[in-house]
């Protein structure tokens, strides 16, 4: 419930045992050899918990911002269907949000905390949000391409090692796949519509697919993950997952009427496998380091709401502590 | 293909107020989308827009075939006129903050509550069938409001000042609710829904102990009338329509 939220954190009471051990060292790496799962009151490194942290969060983050693009059409959708639809979405990722924030408070912190180093600008959340939504389309390439790229990157963790996590995993990507097929399903009816209506989608697509594609990080060659791979995070290399999504996404592109824009991308009988050009890493840079069209707004979104319900957030608290005062003063 | 048009009189007219209510709320409602104090409460008013959405496609499909012109849910939805929208005015109002806009939930689904729980023995089948379904939904939206207008009246000295603001504000638009008129008269002596002004005890007897639990003052009933159920709508409404009705009007005859 929304009390959750507003609880104080409490840092040193909560959460797994933080000295370091070697036989608990033995224990968990034991545990990860074998495929199992740690579970929140197991002993755990300190690394370990620190980055399932700081990636819970950012996952959870992301959720919430990404409620921001999509909410910017809810109002404009074009059918009381499509609405309702949208409306269900974004709802879902709210709950996404929930579950993996509260999966975050298993480690021992605050929804609180981690929500105040997203308003702060300290947190990180996916960059694919700082892109803007500029026609209706667009909401049905996010299912399409970023749901789509959210469920590759994401069902690999079904399977990661720690417990909470992995549960909250496989709730969010059923849901995950469902938001995919509407958007396809959106863009599927506007394509048979009206010329106006299939330019619409040709350009969305042409905005999002890079963006998409570089949901999956930096290349292989350029990124360490050797920790998350070896504590059983990270199961599939970023490379590998990118080259899964192009695969898939072609035929279904082919299937939909539109282009990736993308000359280079081209059949590789060899490899069995789409080959597909050099991705803009500046770009991708850019605006992992706030430089893209939409950081600033969305997250001046965030700290309005965040700012704007303070008083709201208070007089719950304030209402909940008269009512514990008076039922105390009753029995 | 066209069916023709057996409605008794007011019916439709009477069809296209539940479902305006619900249309005209839910497109408010969805405006909060990811701007909520809490998460859980970003969820909760986009459910709740959700079952309103959802109320108004099966109100105003009903709407549409009563009136046998082939009208659907979309065309109704998004392409008439703003004067013939029949919901109430509260319904359309800004959300101004998240005071307004739980006040407005609680006095409107008060509302809805004992005016479904009626319908659901409608002689219009298709209409009783769909209260009952809508009842549940508006009875879970009269609870969670009714929370917090508690929460909001009983809260801190700011927030009790800001919910008896926004019931100030609401409260004479309530009188709409119960101005009496010959479609309800018509409708009720047909059996297909109650007057709205026969439920005036009903609501009261709904809000009031909330509104006393909040420590907020009932206020009093002025000579201020408002008149959107009858078309008239406040300034408010040509820009709600304005952004809702935007794809249809710009790209005409398009299916989505
Ligand atoms: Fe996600
Ligand atoms: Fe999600
Ligand atoms: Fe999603």
């Amino acid at each position: 419930m929304y009390t959750q939220s507003l609880s104080i954190p409490d840092g040193e009471a909560r959460g797994p045992k933080k000295v370091e051990n070697p036989a608990y060292q033995a224990e968990f790496d034991a545990k990860i050899a074998a495929g199992g799962f740690i579970e929140a009151k197991d002993w755990m490194p300190e690394a370990y918990r620190k980055t399932l942290i700081r990636q819970i969060s950012q996952h959870a983050h992301s959720e919430i911002v990404g409620m921001l693009p999509e909410g910017n059409w809810i109002t404009r959708a074009p059918s009381l269907k499509r609405k309702a639809i949208l409306l269900a979405k974004v709802q879902d990722e709210g709950g996404h949000g929930l579950y993996l924030y509260a999966a975050a408070e298993t480690l021992g912190v605050s929804r609180d905390e981690l929500y105040e180093a997203l308003l702060s600008g300290k947190a990180k959340y996916s960059s694919i949000f700082n892109y803007p939504t500029l026609n209706w389309a667009d909401i049905g390439v996010i299912g399409w391409l970023v749901d789509g790229a959210a469920i590759m990157n994401q069902i690999p963790l079904c399977k990661c090692s720690y417990g909470p996590y992995s549960r909250a995993m496989v709730r969010i990507c059923k849901e995950e796949s469902f938001h995919q097929r509407q958007g396809y399903d959106l863009l599927l009816a506007m394509m048979r519509g009206t010329p106006e209506q299939r330019d619409m989608v040709q350009d969305a697509v042409n905005r999002w697919w890079w963006p998409s594609i570089m949901m999956f990080g930096p290349h292989d060659k350029d990124s360490v993950h050797t920790e998350t791979t070896r504590w059983g995070i990270k199961r599939i290399s970023n490379d590998d997952l990118r080259q899964k999504f192009v695969d898939a996404t072609v035929k279904q592109a082919e299937v939909l009427g539109v282009s990736l824009p993308d000359p280079d991308l081209k059949w590789n009988a060899e490899r069995g496998h789409y080959d597909f050009g050099a991705i803009d890493w500046d770009e991708f840079w850019n605006v992992v380091q706030g430089h893209g069209q939409c950081n600033v707004d969305r997250l001046a979104a965030r700290v309005k709401a965040w700012e704007d319900g303070a008083w709201v957030r208070e007089a719950a608290l304030e209402h909940a502590r008269k009512r514990a005062v008076r039922e105390k003063d009753a029995a | 293909m066209t069916q023709r048009n057996t409605a008794a009189p007011g019916h439709i007219e009477y069809v296209l107020r539940l479902g305006d209510n619900a249309l005209i709320l839910g497109q408010r409602l969805s405006e909060w989308c990811g701007h909520a104090p809490v998460l859980e409460e970003d969820m909760a008013l986009a459910n709740t827009a959700l079952d309103l959405i959802g109320q108004a496609r099966l109100l105003l499909t009903h709407a549409g075939r009563l009136e046998g012109r082939g009208r659907d849910e979309d065309q109704l939805a998004f392409l008439r006129g703003e004067r013939d929208y029949r919901n109430l005015t509260l319904a359309e109002l800004p959300n101004e903050d998240f005071g307004r806009t739980v006040v407005r939930n609680f006095l409107f689904a008060a509302f809805q509550v004992p005016l479904y729980q009626r319908l659901t023995a409608s002689s219009d089948a298709e209409l009783a069938a769909v209260a009952a379904k809508s009842l549940k939904e508006a009875r879970y939206h009269l609870s969670h409001a009714g929370e917090w207008v508690i929460r909001l009246g009983d809260g801190t000295d700011v927030s009790h000042d800001k919910a008896q603001a926004a019931l100030d504000y609401l409260w004479p638009y309530t009188a709409e609710f119960f101005a009496a008129n010959p479609i309800d008269d018509a409708v009720s002596a047909a059996g297909i829904g109650p007057a709205w002004h026969n439920l005036e005890a009903d609501w009261e007897a709904a809000v009031v102990p909330v509104l006393v639990e909040a420590t907020l003052t009932v206020p009093a009933r002025t000579p201020f009338a408002s008149y959107g159920k009858f078309g008239r709508h406040s300034e408010h409404m040509g820009h709600l329509l304005a952004t809702m009705q935007t794809m249809q009007r710009t790209y005409p005859g398009a299916q989505w």
